[in-house]
């Protein structure tokens, strides 16, 4: 999947197609979901990672024009005409919404609404529906397909209008895990190819790392955060979105000094150095450290056999399996969750109310406000 | 017993020997209901696909009303409709008392409130999120609507052939604005009441054996159309 992520080209400084500003989509009377800013670049794939129930879907369909909305939405430096501009975008539901008839007449469904000659139709059915691997179902029944399948021809559907912005809303949730993989990979492509610029939603994390070369994270209705990938798994906004995007140490820390090289805090009775400079006029800054960043050792390290500058021996609380790691529960005074390897777990014999010691650089955690800036 | 052997022979043979009296009823059952359930489609089905997908206010009001109808007791159609075309009613110009005309109209109004009811539930067991797909693909309302209404054809043919069956079986109201005249606005359930009225039971047997037929005839179509492997 890393090779998807690389192969895209960073879309910075590109024109914005679409922007939003202030935008508050509605389900009858009610606000969903909010966002202050969020311009959407020509040619970039950006995911709206959140999870379940956080209003992703919402702003993406009030973005798409579909659902009510208050606020200021501009497609290519003008205020959006709905019905035009929705004859320049594409989306893609969970479900494949296909209609009781021909693949093919499926694929061209768009074509047909915008009112493309038969012959043009069905060539360009053809030519996308190839495109996603399923030309050769193209006379078949959509009711026969299966749910991957389905779903390609919903892709090749919304591909055919050769929309400006496509909007996929949790297109492979509802698939198992080999067939959304290889869907995955096929529609990676297949937005390579065309650079077509594309608003992903997703509660999944590996999808948006997959797809996304910006990413933006909804919680509790709220456009929380928008950045780059590493930024967003890296420095986290806020402590939600630091929770969702895996960042499981978020702890509550007071300033003790601040230099030019070093900001030192204390965390309950142990002392912390960091690099980063704590948010502007906060003394209690909350401190988060991924669990891969912390590194785990069996026996004392001598002060001057490390660069790691935070070093606390601890005592191993809990092992759980996730996946294909192991997450260590750890009491170094203070809680703290490290992951590592299934091996390292084995050869280190990390085993419960077994003595380790855990280190991070100074350089790996990040300070978060404690309290959320409006 | 015999009474009915003797009635059975009879009806084959008066329907094989195409008797006057059974076709001309046959086909005036024919035109009058098909002609008054064509009518109740044309206007039914578009009416029912807006009632069942736009969104307003009094829209259970109105489905209530249709559904309503679907119940309508047919003398009571054939009241109104009787007393509206009678010489000195509302529409008393028209000269349709005891015409084929004032039959459709009566049947029109049985049929069409099946129609519209069950076209709505028809339109509404399409998930409600293709109409967001279809406005997503550019679709205007009407395009839609069309849509809809392809997506649920075969509900929609039961609802036309219910519409359809309503009416070929009813006797009320196209005795009362028909007048059960022979060779015109004689249909077949009116003739076998006549007929049995008689005590020719012959000919009663043979009308019901057509009724039967058309209306067993009608059934398989549907259930043919519904249950046909689409093609691939």
């Amino acid at each position: 999947m890393s090779a998807v992520l690389d192969a895209r080209t960073p879309a910075t400084g590109a024109a914005t197609v679409l922007d939003a500003r202030d935008l508050t989509a509605y389900r009858g009377a009610r606000a969903v979901a909010h966002a202050g800013t969020l311009p959407l670049r020509e040619g970039e794939t950006l995911a709206i990672l959140g999870p379940n129930g956080a209003g992703k879907s919402s702003l993406v369909l009030a973005l798409a024009s579909l659902l009510p909305a208050t606020g200021d939405l501009s497609y290519r430096g003008a205020p959006i005409d709905p019905p035009r501009y929705r004859r320049h975008i594409s989306v893609v539901f969970q479900k494949p919404l296909l209609l009781d008839r021909s693949v093919r007449d499926n694929a061209a469904l768009g074509l047909a609404i915008r009112g493309v000659g038969r012959d043009e139709r069905r060539h360009r059915a053809d030519q996308e529906l190839s495109r996603l691997g399923v030309g050769h179902l193209a006379a078949r029944p959509a009711i026969a397909l299966s749910g991957g399948e389905a779903q390609r021809v919903s892709i090749a559907r919304a591909l055919a209008v050769d929309p400006d912005i496509v909007f996929l809303d949790e297109p492979f949730s509802a698939l198992d895990a080999p067939t959304r993989e290889t869907l995955i990979a096929d529609l990676a492509r297949v937005l390579r190819g065309r650079g077509v610029t594309t608003v992903l939603v997703t509660h999944d994390r590996d999808e948006a790392l997959s797809l996304a070369d910006r990413i933006g994270v909804v919680i509790g209705g709220e456009l929380r955060q928008l950045d780059d990938a590493e930024t967003v798994f890296g420095m986290p906004n806020d402590p939600e979105v630091a929770a969702f995007v895996g960042v499981e140490n978020v702890l509550p820390a007071r300033v003790v000094s601040v230099t030019d090289e070093i900001t030192t805090l204390r965390i309950a009775e142990l002392v912390v150095s960091v690099t980063e400079t704590p948010p502007s006029g906060d003394d209690f800054p909350l401190l988060c450290v991924r669990p891969d960043d912390i590194v785990i050792s069996v026996g004392p390290i001598p002060a001057e056999q490390t660069s790691a500058r935070n070093v606390f021996p601890a005592r191993i609380v809990k092992v759980e399996p996730i996946g294909r790691r192991m997450r260590l529960v750890l009491d170094a005074g203070f809680p703290l969750i490290a992951h590592v390897t299934r091996q390292s777990a084995r050869e280190l014999d990390l085993t419960a109310d077994r003595q380790i010691v855990a280190s991070f650089k100074a350089t790996v955690p990040h300070l978060l406000p404690r309290h959320r800036r409006a | 017993m015999e009474l009915i052997w003797a009635g059975l022979v009879d009806a084959l043979r008066r329907i094989i020997t195409l008797d006057p009296v059974v076709t001309e009823a046959a086909g005036a059952s024919l035109a009058v209901s098909g002609i008054a359930t064509a009518l109740s489609i044309v206007t039914g089905v578009p009416l029912g696909a807006l009632l069942g997908l736009a969104a307003f206010r009094g829209r259970s009001l109105v489905l209530s009303l249709f559904n309503t109808g679907m119940g309508l007791p047919p003398v009571v159609v054939g009241l109104f409709v009787a007393v509206f075309v009678w010489r000195s009613g509302p529409a008393g110009d028209l000269n349709w008392y005891c015409t084929r005309q004032a039959m459709v109209v009566a049947q029109f109004l049985l049929a069409a409130p099946t129609v519209v009811g069950l076209t709505a539930v028809a339109v509404q067991s399409v998930d409600p999120m293709l109409r967001t797909q279809l406005q997503a693909l550019g679709a205007t309302r009407w395009q839609a609507t069309w849509i809809f209404v392809r997506e649920s054809r075969l509900l929609i043919l039961s609802a036309a052939i219910a519409g359809f069956g309503a009416v070929i079986s009813e006797i009320g109201a196209s005795l009362m604005v028909g007048c059960n005249i022979r060779g015109d606005t004689r249909i077949l359930t009116t003739a076998i009441t006549l007929e049995t009225s008689k005590g020719e039971f012959g000919n009663a047997f043979a009308l019901a054996f057509i009724l039967l037929a058309i209306i067993f005839a009608i059934t398989a179509l549907t259930t043919w159309a519904q249950q046909r492997k689409r093609p691939a």
